[in-house]
């Protein structure tokens, strides 16, 4: 309870990621809460096409006379789940293969630190782009074409804090007293490895989304779902006339990401606060 | 020296060929996942295929031997740069590649040249202003470019530019017709160029400038440093001579470790303006579904990032004398 207090007031002190919480949770609200006030389907076609913001529909139709207020609240919800749950696979995978390399060294880190190099050196887009081609566009696909190139920097610095963590006096000890390695690496290193671990993943949450969003805006998107990077998609042909079409998701996208971005420097001021002064 | 640099060089480029290697693996692999081989898509073409007949092109594409078999045999191929035909264009990838590969080199270097160039430019001034409104203006809008989806950033720039303004063209590489001259053609492309390289720079000069303004201040806090300000030189000649070239180093490693980054969003960024490169023929194979062109295009990019690499490599050398490339 007491390192709660100190983590918020921690958190507290940087302005800007309380004001990253407080976009990040409406938008969040917006997206889980939204289709209960606002209930039209995103799909439907509700009027002329084209309208612009202000009239019956709040923020207009879009070239197929579909509700834009509707596909921004769908599409929220595709986005933060994907981001969310990319983010958090690629963490697990990173995790695993960063602190079996970090604490047992030698041949294992080899490997898995090459193939860890080795997808951070192919373009991680292209790559989404074709994984998303092959195993067809649906969430669950796409959440895993995301996870697959993202793991690659949590790997290294899951494996950069066990490797300075596996030779310290307390992991020394255990060792003594006869500790499984899984104990010791679940129970004793990880939750010290843990806090950059956690400020990397949040703000590959941002990452995540933008990735999702350029994926849609190719057509990669899932067919069944509205999402924002899709909607600036179906915009472009009508840029010249209806520039706010395009203009309208894609700002939604950079709340998003910034509200997520400033979230994660918060949480590293919490987390983290002897690197603050960086 | 030289041939220390020598032996660098040949070492780096034998390094290279298991990571070429691991690459054609990867592609083999991406291909062998897709449902449906090239048997079942040129059957599928042609209409009214028997399965005989799919049996009969899967043995004559010896698709039918065994997995290792035609590993090798794909590999073979690779080596010599033949990455299959592209079934929808008639063209062999390798060509197709070839055509656009310049127009996203063209792309890519000028967008790196201008981030570096203002990325640079921008972190030096903050630096050397810690504190003020210009430091913290840098900053802001640093944090609001990382959130902008560049794509985005493209269409928005195109509605202000080309089309309320009408300043700059809209998408393409160069008019018809407009340019006659050598000069007036290079002048036509960079016109057209300006847009995507700016949206596609935009990004990348957000980040070196933040890390440009970190490395400068912790260079500003060494020696030698207050040695030069001690024997009474400028904080101009400071500034841009005795600690950009110190400072400039964590700028070149990152930008060589974003260049598969890079790639990835010029993809983007070729699409939203028209640009004739590889982005765009990646979005042409999506449309068609040309999933051979798609994994040419993997397999040739990942090469160029790796060759990228090795050549920052060899940058960072000549810029760091104390990397004796041993």
């Amino acid at each position: 309870m007491n390192a709660l207090r100190v983590f918020w007031r921690r958190f507290r002190n940087n302005r800007a990621a309380v004001g990253g919480l407080v976009a990040l949770v409406a938008v969040v609200a917006l997206s889980v809460a939204g289709p209960m006030f606002y209930p039209v389907d995103p799909f439907d076609m509700v009027g002329q096409p084209s309208v612009p913001p202000g009239g019956e529909q709040i923020l207009g139709t879009d070239v197929a006379g579909r509700d834009l207020l509707a596909g921004l609240i769908h599409g929220g919800r595709v986005s933060l789940l994907i981001g969310f749950m990319a983010s958090l696979a690629a963490t697990l995978v990173g995790l695993v293969l960063g602190a079996v390399a970090g604490y047992y060294g030698g041949r294992v880190d080899d490997v898995i630190m090459r193939t860890t190099e080795f997808f951070l050196t192919i373009p991680s887009f292209v790559l989404a782009v074709v994984l998303v081609a092959i195993f067809s566009p649906t969430i669950l696909h796409i959440t895993a074409a995301i996870a697959v190139v993202s793991w690659p920097s949590v790997a290294r610095l899951a494996r950069a804090e066990f490797l300075a963590h596996r030779d310290r006096e307390y992991v020394q000890g255990c060792r003594a007293i006869g500790m499984p390695d899984r104990e010791i690496i679940l129970l004793q290193i990880l939750p010290n490895a843990l806090p950059p671990v956690i400020v990397v993943s949040s703000l590959m949450v941002a990452t995540a989304i933008l990735t999702e969003s350029g994926l849609s805006f190719l057509g990669l998107g899932d067919p069944n779902q509205v999402s924002w990077g899709y909607m600036i998609g179906v915009a472009r042909s009508v840029l010249r006339t209806a520039w706010w079409m395009a203009a309208i998701p894609g700002a939604m996208i950079v709340v998003t990401v910034l509200a997520i971005n400033l979230v994660g420097e918060g949480l590293n001021d919490a987390l983290n606060p002897r690197l603050k002064q960086r | 020296m030289r041939g220390g640099t020598v032996r660098f060089v040949l070492r780096r480029l034998a390094q290279l060929v298991p990571v070429v290697l691991a690459i054609a693996a990867l592609n083999f692999a991406l291909a062998k996942m897709a449902p449906g081989d090239a048997a079942d898509i040129l059957a599928g073409q042609m209409g009214h295929a028997t399965l005989e007949f799919t049996q009969q092109l899967r043995r004559e594409f010896g698709l039918d031997l065994p997995i290792v078999e035609q590993f090798l045999a794909y590999m073979g191929r690779t080596a010599r740069l033949d990455l299959g035909v592209s079934v929808i264009q008639q063209q062999p990838v390798i060509e197709l590649i070839a055509d656009r590969l310049p127009a996203t080199l063209l792309l890519m270097v000028t967008a790196l040249v201008l981030a570096i160039a203002t990325g640079v430019a921008l972190g030096v001034a903050a630096a050397r202003r810690q504190g003020t409104w210009i430091d913290n203006l840098i900053s802001v809008s640093a944090l609001l470019v990382y959130a902008t989806p560049a794509f985005w950033l493209g269409l928005m720039l195109i509605v202000f530019f080309s089309i309320r303004l009408d300043l700059l063209p809209s998408g393409g590489m160069m008019q018809i017709g407009v340019a006659q001259t050598a000069v007036g053609k290079v002048l036509d492309v960079a016109r057209h160029l300006i847009l995507p390289a700016a949206t596609l720079g935009l990004f990348y000069a957000a980040v070196y400038a933040r890390l440009m303004r970190a490395s400068m201040l912790e260079v500003y806090g060494l020696d030698f440093i207050t040695t030069a300000r001690a024997k009474g030189l400028s904080e101009g000649v400071i500034a841009w001579t005795h600690a950009l070239r110190n400072a400039l180093l964590p700028v070149v490693t990152l930008a060589g470790m974003q260049v598969g980054h890079l790639l990835g969003g010029s993809v983007l960024i070729e699409t939203v303006f028209g640009w004739p490169g590889l982005g765009r023929l990646v979005f042409d194979a999506l449309v068609q579904r040309d999933l051979n062109l798609l994994l040419g295009i993997l397999f040739v990019s990942s090469v160029v990032v790796v060759l990228v690499n090795l050549v920052v490599d060899l940058i960072y050398g000549l810029l760091d004398p104390r990397i004796t490339h041993k």
